[in-house]
C-alpha cells in the first residue's frame, strides 16, 4: 500500500499556499496526515499535486480572549489537549480530544485536518458544531469567515472552495462555570465514535437553565444539534429525571448505517449517549454554582 | 535430581536481537539486485476473464516483467496447487491457480504479478493492466450456496457441495428415542481471520551456479514447501531450499502453501533476478486464507438427572473457492464438541459449501472453538431448562479423571483412533470455580442488580487435541567450539520454539542454555518434517530434541570415559564441560569432545566409537495428547449501549508437563485474548455480491491493551504417557472456551430478560437488537 | 519522479539522502538506511508497529513522508538508549515479563512507552494501557507489556 505519485511542495506562507492551491490541478493539502496519508496509501486520494502544511509559519497558535478562543487550523491535538488555557475556559475540548485516536496521532493529527476531512464521527467537528463555531479560510480573493453550520455541505465535504486554505477556528466561549459533557460510544479505546454526544449547559443562581446546546456526532454527514431538546431544557430546573426525559427525542433521528452499527442501534445509543453528555454537564454546572 | 532447564523460566534466546530491533523478517532481508513484485487480483467475487492487458503496465518505466498464467506454464509442471489432505469425503476437487486465467472465483485472486525495480513502481504497474472481466453470479453465503439453483461457485460445476462426512457412534436414535428431554437449538460461529502482525511475504533467488533455488517465506511449514515446489518446478527436493526467516506471528493460515510463493519462486527463475514479495495489510484481507461461517443445529438428549444419552446435528461449514489445505476445520469443530464429555451416542451431519470468498483453513484452534461453543451452550441450555445448576451438569457429564485413558469411539482426520490419554477435568472444572469463587459473585452479582448493572459469570471446559503426529525431525550435533547446534523444519512464529527446543537439549548437554544454537525451518540444514501448527512442536520436535539429546548425551559420556579414562556413569555434564561427579576439576570440554570424535586419518577413534556427537531423530507418534482446560468469565453489559466488556477471566489449563512456565502463560493470555477478540470483535464481513467490506484494522476490530481484562491462571499438569517429556500442545488451548464462556456469562448478566446467545461474535449492535426484541 | 535530498538525524547520527518525495518515513528508514527495525503491519495507521520517535514525540512513521522527516530528529527502536552493553531497563523488563513473543509490535511498543515514561514516570496501570491502545500485538495478549512497563517504570526511578 505504497502511495501514488505526485509533484510535492512546501510552501512557508500562507500565501504561497493559495498560489500553488490556484495554480495547481487535483491538489490535495496535507495537514498532520493522519487521515490523508491512509487514503493516499490505499490510493484512495490520488492527487497529482500534495501541498504540505506543515512548514507553513503562523497557523498553529492558540489565542484565548476574554470571549473567544481561537485555535490555528495547524495545531496539533495534542497540543489543544495539554492547553492550559483551552482546560480552563473550553474544558470540554479536552475532554473530547482524549477520545480522539491515539497518543501517536495526536501528536500529529491537526484540528483543522479533522474539521477538512469531516468525518462523521470526528470530535473536533462535533464540538464546532455545538459551540456554533466560525472558522476563518483564506483564498486568492482574502480572508473568509464560515459559521459552522455551513461548514459540511455533505458526506466529508465542505464549503471550502478549492482554492481555499482553513487557517483558524473561533470558539465563542461560554461563562465561566458552565456545565460540559462530552460521551461517546466507541468498541474500542481511540476508535472513531459510533455515536458522540457532546453537551453545554448555562444554569441561573436558581439552577434553572438559561442556555443550552446538545450536538450528536456520528450520526450523520454532519454533527446534529438538537434545537427542540434545547429549546425545551431552558428554564427547567437541572436534575436527574430531566436528563432521561431530554435524551429521549434522540431516538427518533435519522442515523447512518456502516459495519459497525444500524441506524437503529445508532438511535439507541444516542438516547444513552445524550442522557449521559447532559447529566455530565449538569452535575459540572450545579458543581460549580456550589464552589461559588 | 533437580532440573537444569525444564521446568524453568529461562529467558529466551528470541528476545535480544528483536529487544534491539536486529530481527530478520522477511522483509529485512536485503539481496543486491532484488526486484519486487506486486500482484493484479480478482476485482470480482466471480468472473471471467476475456482478456488481460499488460501492454501498458508492461511499459512503465521501471517495470522489467508482467507475468500471466502462460508464462507460469512454460516453467511449472502443473499451473494449479495440489496440496489438499487426503480425504474420502471429497466430491469435487478444485485447486487454487498460480495465477487464475480463464475464471476467477474470490475477490483477491491473484491473476497476474508485476514485476519491478521498487514496490511503489509495481502498485503503479498493477493499476495499468486491464482486464476484461465477464461478472458472473456469486454463491456468498454458505447455507444458499447449497440451495437448488445456486449459482456455481466454478463455472463447469453443477454444484456447490464440496464434501459431506459424518461423524458418528453409538445409538443415536435410541438415545433421542427414549431421552426424557430433548433441547434443539440453531448457532451461527464465526472466526473471521488470523491478523498476524506481519502479513505473507517471500524472497526468491535463483543461484546458477549451484542451480539452488531459495525461498525465504513468511511460513509455518517450510519443509512442506520444499516438496511441492519441486514438484510444481520438476526439480530434485535437493536443489530447493526454504528457510523461514523470524516471522510475526502465524496463527494458522501461514501454514498453507500459497500461490504468490510459487509464482514468486517461478518469477525468480524466469528473470534470473532475486524477486521479493511483500503482502499489504488489505491483501492479507482478502487473499489470505481465514476461518469464517458455520451454520449448526445441534441437539442434546439427556435424562432427568441431566445425564447427556446423546447429541446430535447438522452444520454446513463455508470452504470458500477452493480447498487450500483440507477439512481440518469442519472435522476439527466436529471431533473436538464432545471431548470432555461423555457421550454414550454422537452424530454430526457436516455439508461443506464452496463459496466464491477466500479458502479457508485453521485459524488458531482449528475448529475446536466451534464445536466447544456448541457443546457448552447445548449443556447450557438443559441446565437451565431442567434447573440445575450450569457447574453441576457439567459435573454429571465431565470424563472422569478414573477412566482416563478414555477411549471416544470416532478417529481423527488421519484415522487415528481418539484417546484422551491423560487430565482432571473434574479436577480442573473444581479448581477454576473455586478461584473465582461463584458464592461471592452472586453476591455481586444482586448487589450491581439492585443499582441497575447488570453482570454475569459463565462457564466452559475444553479439551483440544494437540500434538499432531506423525513426527517433526531434530538433528543435534556439537561443534569442535562446543556450541551444540540444534535444527529442525519445526517453524518458529513467536512462541519460542527455539528456546523451548534449547531448553529441552541443555538438560541433557550441560544446561548452558548460552551454547544452544537453534535452525528452526531451514530445509537446508533439515529435509524431514512439517512445519508449526495443531499445537504440535513442543510434542513432536520436543521428542525428538529430547530423544536426540539423550543420544548425544550418551555418546558424549562414553567418548569422555575413554578419553578421561573414567567410568561413564561417574561423568556428567556440566555448563560446556563433562565433568567427574565430584572432581569438577577433572573436565574435558563438549568442544573437545567433538573435535576429538571427528578423528584423524588413520588413527582409531576413541573405544573404536562411531565418529561425531550428534544424532539426528524422528520421534514417531500418531495418537493425539488431548490438553484441556476450564474457563470462568465475568462480564458487564451495559444495558443501554449493550456493550459487553469482559471484567476477569479465570483460566485453569493443563498441557501435561511444562517446559517453560512463563512462555506457556504468554501462550496461554495470548490465546485468550484472541478468544476474546474473536467472541466480541472480529467479524470478516461479505457484501451479498461477495465483495469484503472489511478491509482495514479500523473495521476489522483486533482487541487492544485497553479492552483485556485481568486475567488469573492457574496449570495443572498431567502429563501424558505418550512422549517421554509428557508433555502436550498449549498454544491454541486459550481460545477455546472462550466464547462459551464469554456467551454464558452474558446470558447469566440479561438473565432477567430471558436472552440467549447463540452466536459469536457478539456485537453490541447484535445485542442490542436481541435486547430491544426483549423490551429492555 | 519528484526527488528531493533531505538531511536529518537518525539515532543521533546525521544523514543527508535524496530521496522520491513519496517514500514513506518508514520506507526510508527500512530501505534506504537499513534500520529494519521499524516494521510495516498495516500502513494505514492503526496497528502502531511503524512508531518512532519524531522530536522526541511518537508517530505513526507509515503516515509521515521521508521529506516531511527534514531537518528533525527520528529515533527508532535501534537508537533507544542502551546503558554500556547491557539492556536499558525497559528492554530487560521486556524479556523479563514475556513481554514479546513473535517481536513484529515491539519496536512500536518500545517507542510509544519510551515516550511515556519519560513525560509521566510513574504511571498507574490504566495510564500503560492507554499509552499502548495504539499498538495492536496478536500474541501477548498485553498483560505482559504493561507488567514490563511497570517494573521498567519502577527500575527508572530507583535508578
Amino acid at each position: 500500500m505504497k502511495p501514488p505519485a505526485f509533484e510535492y511542495h512546501a510552501p512557508e506562507t500562507i500565501e504561497e499556499v493559495v498560489g500553488l492551491l490556484s495554480s495547481l490541478e487535483n491538489s490535495r493539502l496535507l495537514a498532520g496526515g493522519q487521515s490523508l496519508m491512509p487514503m493516499l496509501n490505499m490510493r484512495y486520494a490520488m492527487p497529482d499535486h500534495l501541498i504540505d502544511l506543515n512548514r507553513v509559519q503562523g497557523l498553529s497558535q492558540i489565542a484565548l480572549t476574554d470571549s473567544e478562543l481561537r485555535i490555528g487550523a495547524m495545531t496539533r491535538q495534542r497540543d489543544i489537549e495539554f492547553s492550559s488555557d483551552v482546560a480552563k475556559r473550553c474544558p470540554i475540548f479536552v475532554e473530547a480530544i482524549r477520545h480522539v485516536g491515539h497518543r501517536q496521532t495526536r501528536n500529529r493529527g491537526t484540528i483543522g485536518g479533522s474539521l477538512c476531512h469531516l468525518d462523521p464521527s470526528a470530535e473536533m467537528v462535533t464540538l464546532c458544531a455545538l459551540f456554533d463555531a466560525t472558522v476563518t479560510a483564506v483564498g486568492p480573493g482574502g480572508t473568509r469567515t464560515i459559521p459552522f453550520a455551513e461548514f459540511p455541505t455533505s458526506f466529508m465535504t465542505s464549503s471550502l472552495l478549492p482554492d481555499e486554505c482553513l487557517t483558524a477556528i473561533n470558539i465563542h466561549l461560554w461563562p465561566q462555570g458552565h456545565g460540559f459533557g462530552f460521551v461517546e460510544f466507541a468498541r474500542r479505546h481511540g476508535d472513531f465514535a459510533l455515536v458522540s454526544a457532546a453537551a453545554l449547559l448555562e444554569l441561573d443562581r436558581h439552577s434553572t437553565i438559561k442556555r443550552a446546546a446538545l450536538a450528536l456526532g456520528g450520526v450523520g454527514y454532519a454533527p446534529l444539534r438538537m434545537p427542540s431538546i434545547e429549546k425545551g431544557l431552558i428554564g427547567r430546573r437541572a436534575a436527574p429525571a430531566l436528563w432521561a426525559e431530554a435524551a429521549r427525542a434522540c431516538g427518533d433521528i435519522e442515523a447512518l448505517e456502516d459495519v459497525h452499527a444500524s441506524p437503529a442501534y445508532r438511535r439507541r445509543l444516542a438516547v444513552a449517549m445524550a442522557r449521559r453528555a447532559l447529566a455530565a454537564a449538569g452535575e459540572r454546572a450545579l458543581a460549580a454554582q456550589t464552589a461559588h | 535430581m533437580t532440573a537444569k532447564t525444564i521446568g524453568q523460566r529461562t529467558a529466551r534466546l528470541e528476545d535480544p536481537a528483536l529487544l534491539r530491533g536486529k530481527a530478520r523478517f522477511v522483509d529485512d532481508i536485503r539481496i543486491d539486485g532484488t526486484l519486487h513484485a506486486a500482484f493484479v487480483r480478482s476485482l470480482h467475487a466471480h468472473a471471467k476473464i476475456n482478456s488481460i492487458d499488460t501492454g501498458v503496465a508492461a511499459a512503465l518505466p521501471g517495470v522489467v516483467a508482467v507475468l500471466t498464467r502462460d508464462d507460469i506454464k512454460a516453467v511449472a509442471q502443473t499451473d494449479r496447487l495440489v496440496v489438499a489432505l487426503p480425504d474420502r469425503s471429497y466430491k469435487q476437487q478444485h485447486h487454487r491457480c498460480i495465477l487464475a486465467g480463464d475464471e476467477v472465483v474470490y475477490v483477491g485472486e491473484p491473476i497476474a504479478m508485476v514485476i519491478a525495480v521498487d514496490p511503489y513502481v509495481a502498485e503503479d504497474a498493477v493499476t495499468l493492466v486491464e482486464i476484461d472481466y465477464d461478472t458472473l453470479p456469486a454463491a456468498t453465503d454458505c447455507r444458499a450456496a447449497l440451495a437448488a439453483g445456486a449459482p456455481p461457485v466454478h463455472s463447469g460445476a453443477t454444484h456447490n457441495l464440496i464434501a459431506e462426512f459424518a461423524s458418528s457412534y453409538g445409538d443415536v436414535e435410541s438415545a433421542f428415542n427414549d431421552a426424557a428431554h430433548v433441547f434443539k437449538d440453531s448457532y451461527w460461529v464465526h472466526r473471521g481471520c488470523a491478523q498476524s502482525m506481519e502479513c505473507r511475504g517471500c524472497i526468491a533467488t535463483h543461484d546458477k551456479v549451484h542451480d539452488q533455488l531459495t525461498l525465504w517465506s513468511s511460513t509455518q511449514t517450510p519443509l512442506v514447501a520444499v516438496r511441492l515446489l519441486a514438484e510444481m518446478l520438476g526439480r530434485e527436493e535437493a536443489s530447493i531450499r526454504v528457510v523461514t526467516p523470524d516471522v510475526g506471528g502465524g496463527f494458522g493460515p501461514k501454514l498453507v502453501f500459497y500461490p504468490e510463493e510459487a509464482a514468486v519462486a517461478i518469477a525468480a527463475m524466469i528473470l534470473d533476478r532475486p524477486v521479493k514479495w511483500i503482502e499489504d495489510r488489505r491483501e492479507h484481507f482478502v487473499a489470505t486464507t481465514q476461518e469464517r461461517d458455520q451454520y449448526w443445529d445441534a441437539e442434546i438428549a439427556v435424562d432427568a438427572a441431566g445425564k447427556i444419552l446423546g447429541i446430535r446435528g447438522s452444520l454446513v461449514h463455508d470452504h470458500g473457492a477452493y480447498t487450500a489445505r483440507g477439512l481440518t476445520v469442519p472435522q476439527g469443530a466436529v471431533a473436538a464438541l464432545t471431548l470432555a464429555y461423555v457421550v454414550p451416542a454422537y452424530r454430526m451431519d457436516v455439508k461443506v459449501a464452496l463459496t466464491n470468498k477466500v479458502p479457508v483453513t485453521p485459524i488458531r484452534g482449528a475448529g475446536q472453538p466451534q464445536g466447544v461453543f456448541v457443546m457448552e451452550r447445548l449443556l447450557d441450555r438443559a441446565a437451565d431448562e431442567l434447573n440445575l445448576d450450569r457447574a453441576e451438569i457439567r459435573r454429571r457429564n465431565l470424563v472422569p479423571a478414573e477412566a482416563m485413558p478414555y477411549k471416544k469411539d470416532f478417529v481423527t482426520r488421519g484415522g487415528v483412533p481418539i484417546v484422551l490419554d491423560s487430565g482432571d477435568y473434574p479436577g480442573c472444572q473444581a479448581d477454576a470455580l473455586a478461584r473465582a469463587d461463584l458464592n461471592d459473585f452472586r453476591i455481586r452479582q444482586s448487589e450491581a442488580r439492585a443499582a441497575g448493572r447488570y453482570i454475569g459469570v459463565g462457564l466452559a471446559n475444553y479439551v483440544e487435541g494437540t500434538g499432531r503426529g506423525p513426527y517433526e525431525q531434530v538433528a543435534i550435533k556439537i561443534a569442535s567450539s562446543g556450541k551444540i547446534e540444534v535444527a529442525t523444519g519445526a517453524a518458529a512464529m513467536g512462541q519460542s520454539t527455539k528456546t523451548m527446543l534449547a531448553q529441552i537439549v541443555a538438560e541433557q548437554l550441560g544446561g548452558a542454555m548460552d551454547q544452544v544454537v537453534v535452525t528452526a525451518g531451514d530445509s537446508g540444514k533439515v529435509t524431514m518434517g512439517f512445519g508449526g501448527f495443531n499445537s504440535r512442536q513442543a510434542v513432536m520436535a520436543g521428542s525428538s530434541a529430547h530423544a536426540a539429546a539423550v543420544k548425544v548425551r550418551e555418546k558424549a559420556l562414553l567418548a569422555a570415559s575413554h578419553l578421561l579414562e573414567v567410568d561413564a556413569a561417574d561423568l556428567d555434564i556440566d555448563g560446556e564441560n563433562v565433568v567427574v561427579k565430584g572432581a569438577a576439576d577433572i573436565k574435558i570440554s563438549l568442544g573437545q569432545v567433538a573435535k576429538t570424535m571427528a578423528g584423524a586419518a588413520g588413527f582409531v577413534l576413541p573405544g573404536n566409537m562411531q565418529p561425531g556427537l550428534d544424532a539426528t531423530e524422528s520421534v514417531v507418534i500418531n495418537a493425539m495428547t488431548y490438553g484441556n482446560g476450564s474457563a470462568v468469565v465475568e462480564v458487564e453489559v451495559d444495558i443501554e449501549t449493550a456493550d459487553v466488556k469482559v471484567t476477569r477471566v479465570v483460566f485453569i489449563h493443563d498441557a501435561g508437563r511444562i517446559i517453560n512456565p512463563t512462555i506457556v502463560e504468554g501462550q496461554v493470555v495470548g490465546a485468550i485474548a484472541h478468544g476474546i477478540s474473536n467472541t466480541l470483535y472480529e467479524w470478516m464481513g461479505y457484501a451479498d455480491d461477495g465483495q469484503p467490506v472489511t478491509t482495514n484494522l479500523a473495521d476489522y476490530l483486533l482487541i487492544t491493551a485497553t479492552e483485556m481484562p485481568k486475567i488469573e491462571l492457574g496449570h495443572r499438569e498431567s502429563p501424558t504417557p505418550l512422549n517421554p517429556l509428557g508433555v502436550k500442545g498449549v498454544g491454541e488451548s486459550g481460545v477455546l472456551p472462550i466464547p462459551a464462556a464469554i456467551a454464558a456469562a452474558v446470558e447469566d448478566a440479561l438473565s432477567p430478560f430471558g436472552i440467549r446467545i447463540r452466536q459469536f461474535p457478539l456485537r453490541p449492535n447484535d445485542l442490542a437488537a436481541m435486547l430491544a426484541a426483549a423490551g429492555a | 519522479m519528484d526527488q528531493r535530498t533531505i538531511t536529518l538525524t537518525v539515532n543521533g547520527q546525521t544523514v543527508t539522502e535524496n530521496v522520491s518525495t513519496r517514500t514513506t518515513l518508514a520506507d526510508f528508514l527500512r530501505h534506504h538506511l537499513h534500520l529494519t527495525g521499524t516494521h510495516l503491519g498495516c500502513e494505514h495507521g492503526v496497528c502502531g508497529a511503524c512508531t518512532v520517535l519524531l522530536d522526541g514525540r511518537s508517530m505513526r512513521s507509515c503516515l509521515l513522508l521521508a521529506v516531511q522527516a527534514d531537518g528533525h530528529a527520528v529515533t527508532t527502536v535501534e537508537g533507544l538508549a542502551e546503558a554500556d552493553g547491557a539492556l536499558h531497563p525497559l528492554r530487560q523488563a521486556f524479556s523479563d515479563h514475556h513481554a514479546l513473543q513473535c517481536g513484529f509490535c515491539t519496536p512500536g511498543m518500545l517507542t510509544t512507552l519510551t515516550e511515556l515514561l519519560r513525560d509521566n514516570p510513574n504511571p498507574t496501570e490504566a495510564e500503560v494501557q492507554i499509552a499502548i491502545s495504539g499498538n495492536l500485538c496478536r500474541c501477548t495478549g498485553y498483560q505482559s507489556i504493561v507488567a514490563a512497563t511497570l517494573d521498567a517504570a519502577k527500575q527508572m526511578r530507583l535508578g
